[in-house]
């Protein structure tokens, strides 16, 4: 390898870091106002910097019980869409990646093709049938949709991170007088984990952030922060601050995960077709 | 206590054979070794005594006994695998101890059994690593310490040795080797490397696309080879074959003689030829010859002193009593005595 | 053990569809329940002639247009920059992806109000700083002003796409084609654009299926107005579906849709059929 010159990569690094900012500077810029009161956050940038910290607006928002009620519905139907997507697709992709027949790779590829439907496609049987069966505006119709939503991704991740044991391990572990309960409990799963947890951060991530349904399917109830940043949208008046408080704890749990799942990000989003 | 028995065993895979039928006998305690180019069938011959691959028909007997349709866990055979096949997240301890722990052998004896053979391979040092940390050559005797702590009635080897470099090639055929003597286990190995073959075996099986060109000693496949493909394989540099009037000379449709079986000379011989490329081993030379009546080159073995360059004329003598005769099936003719 | 998932997925392919077909051919309002009745395609004729649906049409290709020139675009460029040898890459990647997690509400809301309010948004105040008079993003400029959100919400994502292949592109391909005497730019050209080629499509099939079903940033910010200039076809069966609640013309805006959806979902599966092999 060449060394590259010490000025050349403070080069780059000049240049990418003020890419980096210029991107990020919406959401450094909310954090700034965040911790500003309302007053001060509405004066031109340079008296908004200057002017003093504060964390009243972040006890504002937090003191009204229902962004507390938002978030914890932010929480559930991510956890709950996650949690019954890999119950459902822990088992299918399993077998789609050990135990193959003719017809599975068609049948990964029709499910894969679920996803590209559009959701506005659905949006009048799926609203009649959720108001028909009182699903309407509860956290368990969200769950359900979001889960459905997301299953093709998540047994896609699962199968790509499957197929990537090797199987010769798995065979070893046979000739070493594994049954199959002990081959999924000792070898398998150990192996897989890993592959599991990117799956499970990527579904919570795309589950929070899902704003289609939870907006269209709840009312004041089972609505997560999606929906709830959205009724800030008819102006209140003077709410800067309160609004990036808001938003910072709404986006703040995402953007950490989101650091530690960037390549499954890629793996997932493309369904494979870069490697 | 390790013999092996395959009785007219097929193998197809869909609707390709790949393994018209095979019977192969294989007694206790010998080191036989199934040798042959890519895709001739011998990982798929291995697997299916391993349980790993079905037969097609055909019945496979370990210890006299039909295991033909028993699963590897119970067929008391262990397998070192090409890649290794180490479990990544358990350490080098616990990889040799699963075996154990699945045969639910006590913690107590577990110990015992991992500590000797922990010794024997020189793996005392590394028990607590994991794979990832270890070198291909420490890996592999991780491999065989897995396979060996089981102490089963025979061993199998997926071409364990491909993927470490010449040196600790050499090194590792020879621990095999010791271990096979000190054991006395059965072995069967899976190579491609004709050298790991002669070397290794008791028995060598030559394979040829499914099937059983010749099985023999190694010693009985150089001498005498029952056919060009055997002939060309075993023995390097390969054998050189002569066809049109020099076989004619000798009664067949084509001649094969090994390169240490021609003698040199600048002034007189059977044939004349004009020498190309001059491969200088140290110990020995080998040098490509174009022969006038042949369209092929002949590689010839000399002294590392014998004096010729790219370009001289050489003239050379076949050794009469190690020409091969070959029909023109290529099957080998033998002098009716 | 697959037949779980393959039940339920199946049914939430055809039930939801299937209805969405009939009532795409009923005249059927939620106003008035109880009066259904059959009108063919009486419900398409007019969803399709309907102005807005021209409106929504362009709209939506304006949007996909717009997104997708400064996604590729910027992407190749953003992916270049961080493929060079740097200092806290880590970081500096993790600032340039941060936008793609935001939840597009919030996305919406910082900009338009934080950002692009011509009185107290960051611009303005520049703006008003310099003598200058505040542009006026949303009034004067909706489309625009909602091409670009989305667009600093996307650009992160086929950055990474762009970045991830170009991590894959053999190095020793490059020194050999240094080895023949090409410069920086001919190697842009012939080696790595060429390598680019199959993600970059990757990345503009994937935006487009998603980039068809964009509502949120467009509800939060115009609702689809002044007029129809930001109403782009999900908007607009949005509004006859739920605010109309005209479920016949709704659910035949959906099929238009779901049709011209997976168009778009051919070209993509045979890319992804291609690397299942």
């Amino acid at each position: 390898m060449r060394a590259i010159s010490n000025n050349r990569k403070a080069l780059n690094t000049a240049i990418a870091l003020t890419l980096g900012l210029f991107m990020s500077f919406p959401i450094i810029w909310i954090l700034i106002l965040s911790f500003k009161s309302e007053l001060d956050a509405i004066g031109n940038p340079l008296q908004v910097l200057l002017s003093s910290w504060t964390l009243d607006s972040f006890s504002t928002v937090q003191g009204r019980s229902d962004y507390l009620k938002h978030f914890s519905n932010s929480v559930i139907i991510s956890l709950g869409s996650t949690f019954l997507a890999l119950l459902v697709a822990i088992p299918s992709a399993w077998a789609m990646a050990f135990v193959p027949g003719k017809q599975t790779k068609n049948i990964l590829m029709w499910m894969l093709s679920t996803k590209m439907l559009p959701p506005v496609g659905v949006l009048i049987p799926i609203y009649l049938l959720f108001r028909d069966y009182g699903l309407l505006d509860t956290r368990v119709g969200l769950v359900i949709i979001l889960t459905l939503i997301n299953l093709p991704i998540i047994i896609w991740m699962l199968y790509t991170y499957f197929k990537e044991i090797p199987v010769d391990i798995l065979e070893a572990a046979r000739m070493d007088g594994a049954g199959l309960k002990q081959e999924i409990l000792y070898v398998l799963t150990p192996m897989a984990i890993p592959g599991i947890a990117s799956t499970l951060i990527l579904n919570i991530i795309l589950a929070w952030n899902e704003a289609f349904w939870t907006i269209n399917l709840t009312a004041s109830n089972a609505a997560p922060l999606t929906a709830f940043i959205a009724s800030y949208s008819s102006p209140e008046g003077l709410f800067y601050a309160k609004l990036s408080a808001a938003s910072i704890m709404a986006i703040a749990p995402i953007l950490i995960m989101g650091w530690f799942s960037q390549k499954q990000l890629v793996r997932g989003l493309t369904f494979g077709a870069v490697k | 206590m390790g013999s092996i028995t395959l009785k007219n065993v097929t193998k197809s895979f869909d609707d390709v054979e790949v393994i018209p039928q095979v019977n192969i006998e294989i007694r206790d305690g010998e080191f036989v070794v199934f040798v042959g180019p890519s895709g001739c069938g011998k990982s798929t011959l291995l697997r299916i005594i391993a349980g790993l691959e079905d037969v097609t028909s055909g019945v496979v007997e370990i210890n006299n006994q039909d295991a033909t349709t028993l699963p590897p866990a119970d067929r008391s055979l262990a397998m070192v695998f090409q890649s290794y096949a180490l479990y990544p997240h358990m350490s080098v301890r616990k990889n040799i101890a699963f075996p154990l722990r699945m045969a639910k052998i006590d913690k107590v004896e577990q110990d015992k059994r991992i500590e000797t053979v922990a010794k024997v391979l020189n793996l005392t040092d590394y028990l607590e690593r994991r794979p990832a940390q270890l070198s291909g050559g420490q890996r592999q005797r991780v491999a065989i310490g897995r396979a060996i702590v089981r102490e089963p009635s025979a061993f199998l080897f997926d071409e364990p040795l491909s993927n470490l470099d010449a040196a600790l090639r050499v090194e590792m055929r020879l621990e095999i080797s010791e271990l096979h003597k000190k054991l006395g286990t059965t072995m069967i190995y899976v190579t491609h490397d004709q050298i790991e073959a002669m070397t290794m075996a008791d028995k060598i099986v030559v394979l040829q696309a499914g099937v059983i060109e010749q099985i023999g000693s190694p010693m009985e496949l150089y001498d005498k080879p029952c056919n060009k493909f055997v002939a060309g394989f075993i023995g390097s540099p390969k054998m050189n074959f002569l066809e049109g009037s020099e076989a004619d000379k000798y009664n067949a449709h084509t001649i094969g003689v090994r390169p240490e079986h021609i003698s040199i000379s600048k002034t007189k011989g059977q044939l004349v030829g004009t020498v190309g490329v001059v491969e200088h081993l140290g110990s020995d030379t080998y040098l490509h010859v174009s022969c006038e009546n042949s369209n092929e080159q002949m590689i010839v073995r000399a002294d590392a002193n014998n004096g010729f360059k790219y370009g001289d004329k050489i003239h050379l003598t076949l050794d009469i009593k190690n020409i091969h005769r070959f029909n023109n099936h290529g099957v080998c003719i033998y002098e009716t005595p | 053990m697959m037949s779980p998932s393959v039940l339920l997925l199946l049914g939430w392919m055809l039930v939801p569809l299937t209805m969405t077909i009939y009532f795409s051919f009923l005249r059927y309002n939620l106003l008035n329940p109880g009066t259904e009745s059959f009108t063919g395609w009486t419900n398409y004729y007019y969803f399709v002639t309907d102005p807005s649906f021209t409106d929504a049409l362009v709209n939506t290709i304006s949007i996909f247009g717009g997104v997708l020139f400064i996604t590729t675009i910027g992407g190749i460029a953003f992916s270049l920059l961080l493929d060079q040898p740097m200092w806290k890459s880590g970081l500096i990647r993790m600032l340039v992806i941060a936008p793609f997690f935001v939840m597009p509400t919030v996305s919406a809301l910082v900009w338009k109000n934080m950002f692009m309010n011509p009185v107290n948004g960051f611009f303005g105040q520049i703006a008003s700083f310099l003598g200058l008079q505040p542009f006026d993003f949303f009034g004067q400029a909706p489309l625009l002003s909602v091409i670009w959100i989305i667009s600093w919400q996307w650009l992160p994502f086929a950055t990474l796409i762009l970045l991830t292949a170009l991590q894959s592109l053999d190095r020793e391909q490059l020194e050999a084609s240094e080895m023949d005497g090409a410069n920086s730019f001919s190697r842009f050209i012939f080696i790595i654009l060429p390598h680019l080629a199959r993600p970059i499509t990757v990345a503009i099939l994937i935006q487009t299926i998603f980039l068809l079903s964009i509502f949120a940033e467009i509800l939060v910010t115009t609702n689809g107005g002044p007029g129809t200039a930001t109403t782009n076809l999900t908007y607009l069966i949005y509004v006859q579906s739920l605010l109309q609640f005209d479920v016949g013309a709704g659910s035949a805006g959906g099929v238009i849709a779901i049709i011209l959806a997976n168009i778009v979902a051919i070209f993509l599966m045979r890319m992804i059929g291609k690397n299942l092999e």
